[in-house]
């Protein structure tokens, strides 16, 4: 599967490869050889990363069968212009990961920088929009567990308002994280690529790391419509 | 062991023996900056054994509380409630997480997997040096939890009492969350290893049987610890800030703990077994010098093992109120489990037929194994069946069960493999008698305590309790005789692998006559494995007489 993943992204094949003395580790015979490698390291990571959030995921349906009323009730507050905000800004920074990744395969050392500074730029913006969604959430008492103290439900009492915030809260939160490190990666990737040290032979780290990013926006594009769209 | 000897060194490859991985650079810092997946190998396998001492100590200490119903030694009474939970939740605890799940994988497999794939390293070294100071961390975070007192859940955690008790649960929460993925990472290296790293000429059924088991075993490792770690950073939170996922009073489930928990840890009970299998896979043919029969089934068996083992979690919970169709279909899935198992002890047992068997230790180990594995097998499967499981559930039965899978199967087929694999680490011989001594003393051992165990549990004494009726004394006491014994065995099996260190002969290249790869290169090998890339000449264990093609 892998193979197959990297051959399709790196279509100039061998030549480029054997022809340029980069140092490849010692345990491997060649760039290829390394390349591929570190891409099956990385595929295998993001299935730890989806069986992570897929616990979450799991657990989330079997409370919203338990408490089917209250889980709508309380997805009516969170703020739906808010989150489709955010999944615009992060299907746009898939967009300009994809091309930085493009850059720094074509030697656009300059252009590759320029791509993945705006990439962070789309990660602080959503963690802004983040940011001040959980201040209305705790300014209206919409918390997890012990601490919820919203005033005027239509089941007063129920625990599948507070169970829901605690996923909402679990889920979002830990997807959150992953935004602020896959944005802390890409700065040090704009680092190095303004210097120069990625090119059509070299440019594992750009694509590994665009990866796990493709990987962040697709679980919030599964989060968008399970907490604020659906019924 | 004699013969053997002579063979090995007839064959000529000592003359680069001056340098190798173990002296090529010296001093503590080169050791602990290493990348190289031998010496990696090496210091899991001396820290893996100081946490089998460690859990060990507490099982010793168990057994000890239970000796006699008045819980006294010598008429004083020294051991309260409190503490004996303590006991067995780390001796649990300390097994499962710090010994049992790195043991094969993060020592052995992390030494010889490589040289069997007539590779230089592990695909990522350094994230391989990675695990080890993960599982460091784990270790010294779990260990300080003990010192500060303990934890008193059983290694299972099950809430609400996890929730709720005053001990530290916390940051053995903590250290099991870190030591998974040191876990997730080993696994991740071995799948991307044996995927890319394979000598010329090896194909997927041209790599020795002990590859397959632990590329089984990454699977798991890859599938199953990440939802291990997000319940435990829920159970985490839930202690801390209550938020109401497990905690039944403000809306949470605990079973849903209960589902969670077992859909990591029955996979991860084959983590456990499978690393043990493939070090059979390799002793019994060598000993037998005998083509391995049924390769491919063995390959596909461990492959299929790996897989079921993710839809089996539900028995744990048959008596937890699950429903009665969900109890249906767990118990006919886990009656599956049985095939791939006994495929693989079948095929043992074929490939020892007819056999030209000698009984070095390795052997001797090998063989308990199939003993003890078996009884540990068979026994599951009155779990699997509804109703037995009714009686048998939280009683001796299951202690001894997965004694005798876990510590009868794996950590047996781990020491076997140590011997196995012993003069290829550190280049000596040890002591023939004594090993095969430690390995009688291990099976005498290991049946007085646990055999009495199934004895107790059929009557119905309950696990972790630390009162019993007078009619288990007698089973209580040999159990605990049992427990000296084993401990007698581990002992003498470690003076004498450690005085082989320091009086052991001079280990040849292949003092087994084994075919698979890291055999071609010295005892101990070189820094880079190998003098020249190994070309893969013949399939794995063909033990046919031929032309002899290397000088």
């Amino acid at each position: 599967m892998s193979t197959t993943t990297a051959d399709l992204q790196n279509p100039q094949g061998d030549e480029h490869l054997d022809d340029v003395s980069h140092h490849h580790q010692h345990h491997f015979a060649t760039m290829e050889q390394q390349f591929d490698t570190s891409k099956i390291g990385m595929w295998l990571f993001l299935v730890t990363e989806v069986l992570t959030f897929g616990g979450l995921f799991v657990g989330f349906g079997l409370m919203q069968n338990r408490y089917p009323r209250e889980f709508v009730e309380a997805h009516e507050h969170l703020q739906r212009l808010a989150g489709a905000t955010n999944t615009v800004v992060l299907l746009v920074s898939s967009f300009t990961m994809v091309m930085g990744v493009l850059a720094a395969r074509t030697n656009q050392a300059a252009k590759c920088a320029r791509y993945l500074w705006i990439t962070v730029g789309c990660a602080a913006i959503f963690m802004c929009i983040k940011a001040y969604e959980y201040t209305h959430k705790y300014e209206e008492g919409l918390l997890p567990g012990y601490f919820y103290h919203h005033h005027g439900d239509l089941i007063p009492g129920s625990h599948g308002y507070s169970t829901f915030f605690s996923f909402y809260f679990m889920m979002t939160g830990l997807h959150g994280l992953h935004v602020m490190i896959g944005a802390v990666l890409l700065a040090w990737l704009a680092v190095r690529a303004k210097r120069g040290e990625f090119n059509s032979v070299y440019y594992t780290p750009v694509d590994l790391v665009g990866l796990f990013w493709h990987l962040v926006d697709m679980i919030w594009i599964y989060l968008f419509p399970l907490y604020y769209l659906i019924k | 062991m004699e013969h053997t000897l002579t063979h090995g060194t007839a064959s000529g490859e000592q003359p680069h023996s001056e340098k190798n991985y173990l002296n090529e650079t010296t001093g503590i810092w080169s050791w602990m900056t290493t990348v190289d997946h031998k010496r990696i190998g090496i210091m899991y396998l001396v820290a893996v054994c100081v946490a089998f001492a460690l859990g060990g100590t507490f099982a010793l200490l168990v057994r000890l509380a239970l000796l006699n119903p008045q819980h006294t030694l010598f008429g004083k009474h020294w051991v309260d409630q409190e503490m004996y939970n303590r006991f067995f939740t780390l001796h649990g605890v300390v097994m499962v997480f710090l010994f049992i799940i790195p043991s094969i994988p993060g020592s052995l497999a992390n030494f010889v997997l490589p040289l069997m794939l007539g590779a230089k390293d592990v695909a990522f070294p350094r994230l391989n040096l990675m695990s080890f100071y993960l599982w460091v961390i784990g270790a010294v975070l779990g260990i300080s939890g003990i010192l500060m007192g303990g934890v008193d859940t059983g290694w299972t955690f099950y809430t609400p009492y996890s929730a709720t008790t005053s001990t530290h649960v916390t940051i053995v929460l903590m250290a099991a969350f870190i030591l998974g993925f040191s876990s997730i990472f080993t696994g991740l290296n071995f799948i991307a290893t044996v995927h890319k790293l394979r000598a010329p000429g090896m194909g997927w059924f041209d790599m020795p049987l002990f590859i397959w088991g632990i590329y089984a075993t990454a699977i798991i490792q890859i599938l199953a610890t990440p939802v291990l770690a997000i319940t435990l950073v829920l159970l985490m939170i839930e202690r801390n800030f209550q938020i109401g996922i497990f905690d039944s009073r403000i809306g949470g489930d605990p079973v849903l703990m209960q589902h969670f928990f077992w859909f990591y840890s029955h996979p991860a009970v084959y983590i456990m077994i499978l690393p043990g299998m493939a070090i059979m896979s390799e002793i019994v043919p060598t000993f037998c010098r005998k083509t391995i029969f049924g390769y491919r089934a063995i390959a596909y068996s461990s492959i299929s093992l790996a897989l079921l083992s993710f839809l089996v979690w539900g028995h744990h919970m048959f008596v937890a109120g699950e429903s009665d169709l969900a109890n249906v279909v767990f118990s006919g899935l886990t009656f599956l489990v049985a095939l791939p198992s006994g495929v693989k002890v079948f095929n043992w047992l074929s490939t020892m037929y007819k056999g030209n068997i000698t009984f070095e230790t390795p052997m001797l180990y090998a063989l308990n194994f199939l003993i003890l594995f078996s009884i540990g097998g068979l026994t599951g499967i009155f779990f699997a069946t509804l109703a037995t499981d009714v009686h048998l559930t939280d009683t001796y039965w299951v202690v001894a069960h997965f004694h005798y899978t876990m510590m009868g199967g794996t950590a047996i087929a781990f020491f076997g493999g140590i011997h196995y694999w012993w003069p290829k680490m550190t280049g000596k011989m040890y002591n023939e008698t004594w090993g095969r001594i430690g390995a009688i003393l291990v099976l005498i051992g290991f049946n007085v305590t646990f055999m009495s165990q199934f004895v107790m549990g059929g009557r119905g004494m309950p696990r972790r309790y630390f009162n019993y009726l007078d009619q288990f004394a007698p089973m209580h006491m040999y159990s605990t005789i049992g427990s000296w014994i084993l401990a007698v065995a581990f002992l003498v099996t470690a003076l004498n692998l450690l005085a082989s260190l320091k009086f052991g002969p001079k280990a040849s290249a292949n003092p087994w006559g084994g075919t698979t790869m890291e055999w071609q290169t010295d005892s101990p090998p070189i820094t880079h494995n190998f003098h020249d890339q190994p070309v893969l000449e013949r399939e794995p264990y063909d033990y046919r007489p031929r032309e002899v093609t290397h000088a």
